[in-house]
Formats: structure tokens, C-alpha cells, sequence
């Protein structure tokens, strides 16, 4: 199989690599460009372990080919805090401990960033429906959703 | 196996069309890319058509409305206009999947992968959407209905590739409406499901009526005789239970662990029902 050669911007850097035709956004960005945030909880939509934004629209990175990145614009969890400075977000699921193995935060973080750039003010149940493409074995949701409530907050006062 | 990013649809058309080996369009690729990783199917081509020219677009023309093949379903909720005239297409669209498979997943790609479950394709039925097929003996434009054949099966010939979904301009008085039964709140293929769209005269009477099952059959159904009944009614508690005797009796379900044939009877008229009384709402009637 030839390689497609692809040029992408990358949270905000120019990236270029070589993939594979069938070979998913995922992979690339684990497997070749060492971005190991996003995960791979099923490889089929169905978890959002593996979510980032393309062009401001949430996806399932293992939902989409390498080769579709062309172009386009990619922000994965890497590029979420500033240096030192976490983002709100990532600040407010420490606090309230919404994470324990942590397979799905950076999964639930992107979701979560998506969903308050759109909704700055969520219901409980915008949040829980927001959030309703991933799926955590371990916290029971709730605590998730206070800190995304929480965050939300400190957002807005920002 | 090789990618391609056609820009236009002749472009796109002429390569499915020389293929050789199997060959794929991808939209959205929320059904592709699940088959593919499953080994369902292992194309040697691969037709990304969402650089297409004004394949991304959504259009509003004289007759209605032009929803291009690789408009994502999250985009579509996102249009006022849309969402005004045809809020059951909409809400069925958006039923999709989560966030995430939403900013991807497409109408076209929903009727396409021909899974008698899909939630637009009832919608779509019911508003007598119609789909514009370019392909290597020019362009027609079809009923949707007319797309699927059987499960995973469509009339589409090699090279022929779905350019948009039209829907009409709406007359006044008009609504339709898309219900699913899922034993979840979200994220649930449906286990049988009903769109409806009416249109009423001066007095609120139903003037013309189409109603679709989904995941009632091989393919999505279209009753006619349940719209059929509901013209000339106001909705009337009679009406609603000939209504949802027929559409029980036009299922021919199959049985699985998502539900029984009996249920899924029962939930079809159910939900016919339903459906009808939110789009008879919609269009003005009382
Ligand atoms: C996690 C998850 C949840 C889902 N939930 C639902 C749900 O609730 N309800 C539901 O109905 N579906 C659901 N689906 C299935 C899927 O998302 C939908 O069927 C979706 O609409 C497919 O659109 P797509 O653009 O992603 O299609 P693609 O995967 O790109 O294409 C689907 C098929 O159609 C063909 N095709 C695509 N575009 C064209 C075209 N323009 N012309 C001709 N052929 C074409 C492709 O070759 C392929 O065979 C879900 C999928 C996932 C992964
Ligand atoms: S790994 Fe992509 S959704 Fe689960
Ligand atoms: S913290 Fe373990 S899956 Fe969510």
C-alpha cells in the first residue's frame, strides 16, 4: 500500500506525515506522532475515549482516516492546557476527583470543552446528554458532571 | 488500497466507475470505518466526497431544500431553516449517535448503509425527500424509499454516488415528526420507529398525510393506507386507532433481542401515533 502524505496543523502546529490509506487519525497520532492522549477504548465510535476536535467539530479520532486530517485543523487533549496552566476544565475534574484509572478523561475533557464552547451554561441534563458519547467504567458519571458544572462557572466569571 | 479526495463529482463518479476491485464512497464513515475494522468489507478504493464542490452545502432554491451528501448531521441541526420546515427530518438526524458521531455522520450516509433501523430514513420517507444520483450515464433524481433494497443492499449501480437530499418547500399548515422506541435514553439503535408528515387545509383538517416505519422491515416501510386514513380527519381518538391497527399490521418485523414481532408491532402503531399527534401540533391543528 503507498503512503498518503498528509499536511495538518495540529493544536495549532504544522504537521506533516506519511500514513497509511486505512490507517485512522488515531493511530497517527498515537503510533506516529507520540500524542498518546486520546485513547482506544473500542476502535468503534461507541466510547469517546479517543475524541478530539477537527475544524471546531467533535469526532471519534478512530472514526476518521489519517489521510482525512489533510488540511484541516486538529486539536487534541496535548494542546488543552497552557504550559503549566491547566485548563479550567482539567483544574475542576482534579478538584472533584472525577477520574480514576483516567482511560477516558482526555476523552471526556475534549467532549466537555466542545460542549461549554457551544453552551456555556449546560443543564445537568445538557451536560449528561452532551456527554452521553462517553463512557467511563469507573466514576459513575456523577462526579464528572459536577466538574464540568464547576467549570462552566469559573468560565463564565473568566 | 488507495484514498482519493475527488473535487468534483465527475471526478468521483469516473473513478468508482473504472474501478476494478471493490471500491467504497465515504461520507462521514461512521458505517464504513465500523465495517471496514470489522473485515466486513476491505475496499481497494476509497472515494472521500466531502471536498466535492458544494457537496458541504446546504441550499435553499425555489422548491425547497438541497442537502448535499457530505453535510454532517450535526451541521443540519444547526440550520434554522431546515429545522423550521422539516423539524421531524431534523430531530431524526440528530438522533444519530452521540456528539461525536453526529459531527460526522450524514443523511445520505444513513440511507446509504441501508440498515432497515436508521433513524433519518423514516423521516426522509415520510417528507418524500427525493435524492439526486450522479453517475456514469449522467444524473437522475429518486424517491428515497426507492434507495434501499434490504438490509446493506441499495438500487445504486457501480459508480453512482448520492449528490443531496432535496426537500420540498413547505405549504403552510404543514408538520412532520420522528419517533424511535430504544430501551436507553441515547446512543440506541432503534428498535422500531415511525416518522410522520401532514399537511392541513384552511379548517385543520388533514390534507395529505405520509407516514414510515423503520426497523419494522428489510427496508424502511411506507403506508400509504395509514396516511390514507388519517386525510380528512382532525386526529380524532377513532382515526388514531385505525391508524395504529394498520401500522401494526403492516410490520413484518423479525424477532431479536432488541424485541419481539409482537412488540414491535404494537410499538410501531404506538409510536405512529405519537408522531402523528406531535406533527398534526406542528402544523397548526388543535
Ligand atoms: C457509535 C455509533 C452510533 C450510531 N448510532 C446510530 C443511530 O442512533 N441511528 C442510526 O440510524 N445510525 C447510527 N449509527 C450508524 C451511522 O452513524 C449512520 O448510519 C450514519 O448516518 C452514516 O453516515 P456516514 O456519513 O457516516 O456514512 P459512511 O460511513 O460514510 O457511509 C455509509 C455507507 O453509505 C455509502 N455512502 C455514503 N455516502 C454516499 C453517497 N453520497 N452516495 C452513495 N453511497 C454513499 C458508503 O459507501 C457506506 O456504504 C451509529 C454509528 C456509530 C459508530
Ligand atoms: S475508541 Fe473511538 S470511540 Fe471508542
Ligand atoms: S476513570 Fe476509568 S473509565 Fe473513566
Amino acid at each position: 500500500m503507498a503512503g498518503v502524505a498528509v499536511s495538518t496543523t495540529i493544536n495549532g502546529d504544522a504537521v506533516e506525515y506519511l500514513c497509511q490509506p486505512d490507517e485512522t487519525l488515531l493511530d497517527v497520532l498515537r503510533d506516529r506522532l507520540g500524542l498518546t492522549g486520546a485513547k482506544e477504548g473500542c476502535g468503534t465510535g461507541d466510547c469517546g475515549a479517543c475524541s478530539v476536535i477537527v475544524d471546531g467539530r467533535l469526532v471519534c479520532s478512530c472514526l476518521v482516516l489519517g489521510a482525512e486530517a489533510e488540511g484541516r485543523k486538529v486539536e487534541t487533549i496535548e494542546g488543552m492546557a497552557h504550559g503549566d496552566q491547566l485548563h479550567p476544565l482539567q483544574q475542576k475534574f482534579l478538584e472533584h476527583a472525577a477520574l480514576q484509572c483516567g482511560i477516558c478523561t482526555p476523552g471526556f475533557l475534549i467532549a466537555a470543552k466542545d460542549l461549554l464552547a457551544k453552551n456555556p451554561s449546560p443543564t445537568e441534563e445538557e451536560i449528561r446528554f452532551g456527554l452521553a458519547g462517553n463512557l467511563c467504567r469507573c466514576t459513575g458519571y456523577d462526579k464528572i458532571v459536577r466538574a464540568v458544572q464547576d467549570a462552566a462557572e469559573v468560565m463564565k466569571g473568566a | 488500497m488507495r484514498y482519493i479526495r475527488p473535487l468534483s463529482i465527475e471526478d468521483a463518479v469516473g473513478e468508482l466507475a473504472k474501478a476494478v476491485g471493490p471500491a467504497a464512497i465515504l461520507a462521514g464513515g461512521s458505517d464504513l470505518l465500523v465495517r471496514m475494522k470489522g473485515g466486513f468489507i476491505e475496499p481497494e478504493l476509497i472515494v472521500d466526497i466531502k471536498a466535492i464542490s458544494g457537496l458541504a452545502d446546504i441550499t435553499e432554491t425555489a422548491d425547497g431544500f438541497r442537502i448535499g451528501a457530505a453535510v454532517p448531521c450535526a451541521v443540519l441541526g444547526e440550520n434554522k431553516a431546515v429545522r423550521k420546515a422539516w423539524p421531524g427530518v431534523v430531530e431524526a438526524a440528530n438522533l444519530i449517535g452521540s456528539k461525536q458521531v453526529q459531527g460526522r455522520c450524514t443523511i445520505t450516509g444513513n440511507l446509504c448503509n441501508a440498515s432497515p433501523a436508521a433513524d433519518s430514513v423514516p423521516a426522509l420517507v415520510a417528507a418524500a425527500a427525493k435524492a439526486v444520483v450522479a453517475g456514469p450515464s449522467g444524473k437522475r433524481t429518486i424517491a428515497v424509499e426507492s434507495v434501499p433494497t434490504g438490509p446493506g443492499r441499495t438500487s445504486l449501480a457501480k459508480g453512482e454516488i448520492i449528490e443531496a437530499i432535496l426537500l420540498d418547500k413547505r405549504p403552510e399548515h404543514a408538520g412532520d415528526a420522528y419517533l424511535r422506541f430504544i430501551p436507553r435514553t441515547e446512543m440506541d439503535i432503534a428498535v422500531v420507529s415511525a416518522g410522520v408528515n401532514l399537511t392541513l387545509d384552511d379548517k385543520g383538517a388533514i390534507k395529505t398525510a405520509r407516514v414510515a416505519l423503520g426497523a419494522a422491515a428489510p427496508t424502511v416501510l411506507l403506508v400509504e393506507e395509514a396516511g390514507q386514513v388519517l386525510v380528512g380527519s382532525k386526529l380524532d381518538e377513532g382515526t388514531l386507532e385505525r391508524l395504529a391497527k394498520i401500522c401494526s399490521g403492516a410490520c413484518r418485523p423479525i424477532d431479536d433481542k432488541r424485541g419481539t414481532i409482537e412488540f414491535r408491532r404494537k410499538v410501531a402503531g404506538v409510536l405512529a401515533q405519537r408522531a402523528a399527534a406531535i406533527a398534526y401540533k406542528r402544523a397548526g391543528g388543535k
